[in-house]
């Protein structure tokens, strides 16, 4: 294992462990020629590769104290008092975040975003025949919590079509941005959801390398955690980098 | 004994698309009052805040010379004395007010982006060598299959970035001025950031 050096500083000694590097093999190649739009926005020359200082293993820390009490409630968090909730299938997406050394991570904030439930975004740029829903914005937020645990409330979205082959349509998904501890850690993917005959034709899909891989961004039908006559649950947990053992940790 | 080794790994990226406005600033594209009004990442800092006040606008390009009219721009960085508001700097307390962390959606007609914040004081790298002061940017965009790290130095640091561990390491040299704002004013920075192609920006693997 390498150890970066400790730095030498007038006060305490921080040990200094960078994130586990970056397994580039699992991720989508920078250019994808079948998802049209990475082939003009994706960097032809290699990642210069750098040991991380404090400015990738440091970054903004948001606390429980932003959230509002629907942040997390996709169904009503858009539409004023008194209006209807969202419409569509009503479920429950919730999960862990955990760090590669499968410990939960506490605090961090997840943003997300997604279509309506007839496949239509809230987006000035999204012009699909499928009409908004009045009471439906698309958006919510949450923290984890002490064990990584976070769960949403929403609609589930629709596919929809989209500008890359004449006849492509995404599957249902929705849009998850996560923060870390650290710069490095920093993630935006997407959720999809188990059983969607859409997935395995998606080019954002399969701009990643290998089917088995999909298979970690598929949320699982969580009958135990259907709440009866209200919302059926998903499962989705997600992985974020960790951090190679502080020497603390080693002497123990 | 803690595990020191990588039991799980990462989950895959996806790129946020055209619409991660929704998400991430929702107030921006018009989504009125979402989360009370407030989109993270508005402001950096507030009035009182020590520092040099400066602006860093910028625009971002795609290969054929487009600018990225949907996409998102973070910025993270040290306060005027180097520190990081994060506990996992442990040198000391960063400037109360300082957020340090600022985050835009480039304009919808333009692809511009621009922040106003505090000029970063000096930062260890690993070895304990100072670096030369920089923002780090992260960018994503509909075709961005994985979020963008880069960093942008300053012109008027022409010293420190020749001694920077970072910049004086990279293979090639004419690549640096990638990485080095142009000077548009007095406390006025310019950073335009190029995905492919002729002046293609230097992206790190952090």
């Amino acid at each position: 294992m390498i150890k970066f050096s400790k730095l030498a500083t007038k006060e305490q000694e921080p040990v200094v462990e960078g994130f586990f590097h970056r397994e580039f093999h699992r991720h989508p190649p920078a250019y994808t020629p079948r998802y049209k739009s990475s082939v003009v926005r994706s960097p032809k020359l290699a990642l210069v590769s750098i040991p991380n200082s404090l400015s990738e293993l440091t970054g903004p820390v948001f606390g429980h104290g932003i959230l509002g009490d629907d942040d997390n409630d996709l169904t009503v968090n858009y539409a004023d008092a008194g209006m209807r909730p969202a419409l569509g299938e009503r479920i429950i997406v919730h999960g862990r975040v955990l760090d590669e050394r499968d410990k939960g991570v506490p605090g961090v904030l997840v943003e997300i975003w997604q279509a309506n439930a007839g496949g239509r975004y809230r987006h000035f740029k999204d012009g699909y025949l499928a009409p908004l829903d009045e009471s439906f914005g698309g958006f919510g937020r949450t923290v984890t919590d002490a064990e990584g645990g976070y769960e949403f409330r929403t609609v589930r979205p629709g596919p929809y079509p989209w500008p890359n082959g004449i006849n492509d349509w995404r599957p249902s998904h929705i849009h998850f941005s996560l923060f870390g501890a650290g710069l490095a850690q920093r993630l935006i993917t997407q959720m999809y959801f188990e059983g969607d005959p859409l997935i395995p034709h998606c080019p954002i899909v399969n701009s990643i390398p290998e089917p088995s891989l999909v298979d970690s961004l598929v949320a699982r039908l969580d009958l135990a955690n259907t709440v009866p006559m209200d919302a059926r649950a998903y499962r989705f947990d997600i992985v974020l980098r960790g951090r190679r053992s502080s020497q603390f940790e080693n002497r123990s | 004994m803690a595990i020191r080794s990588r039991v799980l790994h990462e989950t895959p990226s996806q790129t946020a698309g055209p619409f991660v406005h929704i998400g991430c600033t929702p107030n921006r594209i018009g989504l009125a009052y979402a989360y009370r009004g407030q989109d993270l990442g508005e402001r950096l800092f507030d009035n009182g805040v020590p520092g040099q006040r400066i602006v860093v606008e910028g625009c971002v390009f795609d290969g054929i010379g487009t600018p990225v009219k949907d996409g998102m721009v973070e910025i993270w960085q040290a306060d005027h004395k180097g520190l990081f508001n994060s506990p996992q700097d442990r040198r000391g307390q960063s400037s109360l007010g300082f957020s340090g962390w600022g985050r835009q959606a480039t304009d919808p007609e333009t692809g511009e982006f621009s922040f106003r914040t505090i000029k970063p004081g000096e930062t260890p790298f690993v070895d304990g060598r100072m670096q030369a002061p920089f923002i780090s940017f992260w960018i994503v965009a509909r075709g961005v299959n994985l979020g963008l790290h880069t960093r942008m130095y300053f012109p008027d640091e022409a010293e420190r970035n020749r001694q920077d561990p970072v910049l004086s390491k990279l293979e090639h040299a004419c690549r640096i001025q990638t990485l080095i704002a142009s000077c548009v004013s007095d406390n006025h920075y310019r950073f335009d950031i190029r995905l492919q192609g002729e002046g293609e920006t230097v992206f790190f693997d952090v």
